[in-house]
């Protein structure tokens, strides 16, 4: 889904880091918060930090007939909101710009812009507006599928931003259409997977950790 | 939870028969991006690129290496801290 090196004309490049930097900084902040007042959530904050980096590194092949992968932010938006989770995708997406030329330094803001944060804030959203209504592992299948999904229809309208394919609003919407037809669709059935496993780690650790429990219930 | 998997992995088998080429997404939008503006060209390029397909995919595999050895790590930990505690 990463937009890639050089993909992104040098204002909307620029534009997307202006919307990014503060939401990553004031996340870096609450990291900082969090574990001065809670030092037992350090654990936690690895986990969902590790989940993104096991989850943003499969390419799995869809039922398009082409290969994406899932961005794993589920985790970390259900247990520390979207601040936090910017944060910590904002390292993973260093990690494959800088080594795997996956991605880019360029189109960074763009990319921690829809992964980190608005992807992020839709699935959280989405699990604020079906907790204690449903079961915890429900609750977290949809945030992390929503979180997953959202990420690429983001991704779609930030390209169809910058390569309208004529001019004005239109312009745009038919580039988003074309856009999502690629990212969107292929995207569906990943979006699934990546909530099936967070809501089986989400079950795993609410059974072995107090505190995911108190921390989800809050 | 079964059901939505065993859903996807029919899909999947269903794709394989209309896949072409099991291309990146990626890739595809940067094709896209060439078909609206085909006069565009990227200004930037990877600082560092991985030189081959095989040291790609070993990269990748030691990003989820990393975030799989964490996870399994504090689950283990938390896990053997329960044991403790009953």
């Amino acid at each position: 889904m990463h937009i890639a090196e050089g993909f992104l004309p040098l204002e909307w490049a620029l534009a997307w880091y202006a919307i990014a930097m503060p939401i990553i900084v004031y996340g870096a902040y609450k990291v900082k918060k969090l574990l001065e007042e809670k030092p037992e959530m350090k654990s936690l904050i690895a986990v969902a930090g590790g989940f993104i980096f096991v989850l943003s590194a499969l390419k799995i092949p869809s039922v398009t007939g082409s290969c994406s992968h899932p961005t794993g932010t589920g985790i970390a938006v259900v247990l520390f909101g979207p601040a936090i989770t910017a944060f910590l995708s904002t390292i993973v997406l260093l990690y494959q710009a800088l080594l795997l030329a996956h991605g880019g330094i360029t189109t960074l803001g763009a990319n921690v812009t829809s992964m980190g944060i608005v992807g992020p804030f839709f699935g959280w959203l989405a699990y604020k507006a079906v907790k204690g209504k449903v079961d915890l592992k429900i609750a977290t299948f949809i945030a992390a599928a929503v979180a997953d999904w959202a990420t690429y229809v983001v991704t779609s309208f930030q390209l169809a931003l910058a390569f309208p394919a004529g001019a004005g609003v239109e312009g745009v919407l038919s580039s988003a259409t074309k856009f999502m037809a690629i990212f969107a669709v292929t995207q569906v059935p990943l979006a699934i997977i990546e909530g099936t496993v967070a809501a089986l780690l989400i079950g795993y650790l609410a059974s072995v950790k107090l505190l995911v429990k108190e921390e989800v219930t809050a | 939870m079964r059901f939505f998997l065993l859903l996807t992995i029919l899909l999947l088998l269903l794709a394989k028969v209309t896949a072409e080429e099991w291309a990146g997404a990626d890739e595809q939008a940067e094709e896209l991006i060439k078909e609206i503006h085909p006069n565009y060209e990227p200004w930037f390029s990877p600082i560092w690129e991985p030189p081959s397909g095989e040291i790609e995919s070993f990269l990748f595999s030691l990003q989820a290496a990393i975030g799989a050895s964490i996870i399994g790590y504090i689950l283990g930990y938390y896990r053997g801290k329960n044991a403790q505690n009953t």
